[in-house]
């Protein structure tokens, strides 16, 4: 029933089957297998009669908790610097406009292991901002700060373009109207724009939170890895692979059944653009 | 649509296999080795190679990945573990062709970033919370060597995070992100000037000894344990030795 999917008419704008040529399917299947043969290759591998034990050990709730808690966390702060950033890349135009935009965009396509050693060169003891940080007595390395640090230095791209995405498909004629009957920026922010762009907010939320909760390269090589600080969900599951190969899978459907979740959620609330 | 499904399933995978061409059997052997094995394991297959003319193909990982890749039928003719653990895991799974035998042999020791900025002297000044200290976890090999040395010196150490490979041990300390690690001898020798070493006593209660054996997968066994001679004879063993390993 996947299968036929991709070729499915689409009477929202009026494409029929008749316009993809059959044997797209043949690519197009392979794509699908390539993607799931995978998933059901690793929920085959699980153990179910210690799956419960598994994923209990105090080890694992603890990632699972760590995990939650900074996922959470750099959400938010997405939501707060993100929402920002993308009402000023979608409302104003400047010079350097383009180039901040691709700069904003940058690090979801970056290597993240290259984004955390960048961030220990910035937040690191002898970084760009940590030396004068430790002056302080701030202390950012080996620290949970420092997972949310990576978290939403990952995540934010995300969260950003699904809400200028919202931004765009916005009525300018609303906002117009709103003006002319003497609301000020604030007040037409508040009550006109942000509740408009609500779906496209939650469902870039949901898309950071699910980057955040995935991350990987950027904290193991920024943050170190200490059971109850640092040591998230994936960085458990690295470590249980060297020991215990059945805890591994086990965490790790519990992130894929975390990750079908998200897609779920961000699928149904995406807003018709 | 069944057969369309199974086809295109089969299809990356035909692709792949065309890749992968089955090689001349009688003179190239494919060897996986720990990773701490990378620099002298490379020159030993050089040697190897001018020696007798066999073409030597390396798989350098962590010990446990490889033995997860020889379990899922990774084809390899050697295999040289950090540590006897994951060496009888493999053995075990009925993997070797050969009993495993230990070549090489490797203690920990304490590096410091170079300029040693928190006078690090010894094992005991790691226990404190002032300075920062990395070290790998218990479930590597480094780790529990680490664990081990702790104990057998008494001394509670209170890592700052504990890396799942002692190569990011080494990577925190050269960075001067971390004032102390414990990693190994050998990892030690490779990092040269960007680290300053302390050998403590403690360490030499302490010995992660090193397998090697041939693998039941060889489609050149002969080969293989040529190989492995080689390793635990003269010439391997003087690469071993220059590279900080212990005797076997």
């Amino acid at each position: 029933m996947t299968l036929a999917s991709p070729v499915m008419p689409r009477p929202k704008n009026g494409r029929h089957a008749s316009s993809s040529p059959r044997w797209l399917l043949i690519p197009a299947s392979i794509g699908i297998a390539l993607i799931v043969v995978p998933i059901l290759a690793i929920v085959l591998r699980v153990s179910w009669d210690e799956f419960p034990a598994l994923v209990t050990s105090p080890s694992s709730v603890s990632a699972l908790m760590l995990s939650l808690r900074t996922a959470g966390a750099s959400t938010v702060l997405c939501v707060v610097l993100g929402v920002p950033m993308a009402l000023v890349l979608s409302r104003l135009r400047f010079r350097g406009h383009g180039v901040l935009r691709s700069l904003v965009l940058l690090p979801m396509v970056m290597p993240p292991v290259v984004g955390g050693v960048a961030l220990l060169y910035t937040f690191g003891r002898q970084g760009l901002l940590g030396e004068s940080m430790s002056a302080l007595g701030i202390h950012i390395a080996y620290s949970t700060t420092a997972v949310v640090l990576a978290q939403t230095f990952v995540a934010m791209p995300f969260l950003v373009i699904t809400v200028e995405n919202a931004l765009h498909a916005l009525d300018p004629h609303v906002i117009e109207a709103a003006v002319m009957d003497g609301a000020g920026p604030t007040a037409v922010l508040r009550t006109i724009m942000l509740p408009l762009i609500m779906p496209g907010l939650i469902s870039g939320a949901i898309l950071a939170f699910a980057r955040a909760l995935g991350e990987f390269g950027a904290t193991i090589a920024f943050a170190g890895s200490l059971e109850g600080v640092t040591r998230t969900l994936p960085l458990e599951i690295y470590l249980q692979r060297e020991t215990d190969p059945d805890a591994a899978v086990a965490l790790s459907l519990l992130l894929i059944a975390a990750a079908v979740l998200v897609v779920g959620l961000a699928g149904a609330r995406r807003p018709a653009v | 649509m069944k057969r369309l499904l199974a086809f295109a399933s089969a299809l990356p995978l035909m692709l792949l296999s065309a890749c992968a061409s089955p090689g001349e059997p009688t003179d190239a052997i494919q060897v996986f080795a720990a990773a701490s094995l990378t620099e002298s394991f490379t020159e030993i297959g050089e040697q190897f190679e001018r020696d007798t003319g066999v073409e030597v193909s390396f798989n350098f990982a962590g010990s446990a990945d490889l033995a997860a890749q020889l379990d899922q039928g990774a084809p390899a003719d050697v295999f040289a573990s950090a540590d006897e653990v994951t060496m009888d895991r493999v053995e075990a799974a009925g993997l070797v062709r050969t009993t495993p035998a230990i070549f090489a042999s490797n203690t920990l020791t304490i590096v410091t970033p170079d300029d040693n900025p928190a006078a690090v002297e010894d094992l005991t000044d790691l226990a404190g919370d002032e300075i920062i200290t990395v070290v790998c976890a218990p479930q590597v090999p480094c780790g529990t060597a680490t664990e081990e040395v702790a104990a057998a010196a008494d001394v509670e150490l209170s890592p700052a995070s504990e890396e799942s490979a002692v190569t990011d041990v080494l990577g925190k300390v050269r960075a001067g992100e971390a004032d102390a690690g414990l990693v190994f001898v050998t990892d030690a020798s490779a990092a040269g000037e960007d680290v300053q070493r302390i050998d403590f006593p403690e360490s030499e209660g302490v010995v992660n000894r090193y397998p090697i054996t041939t693998l039941e997968s060889s489609q050149n066994p002969d080969v293989a344990a040529e190989f492995v001679a080689f390793v635990e004879g003269e010439q391997g063993q003087a690469i071993l030795r220059d590279a900080g390993f212990g005797r076997p």
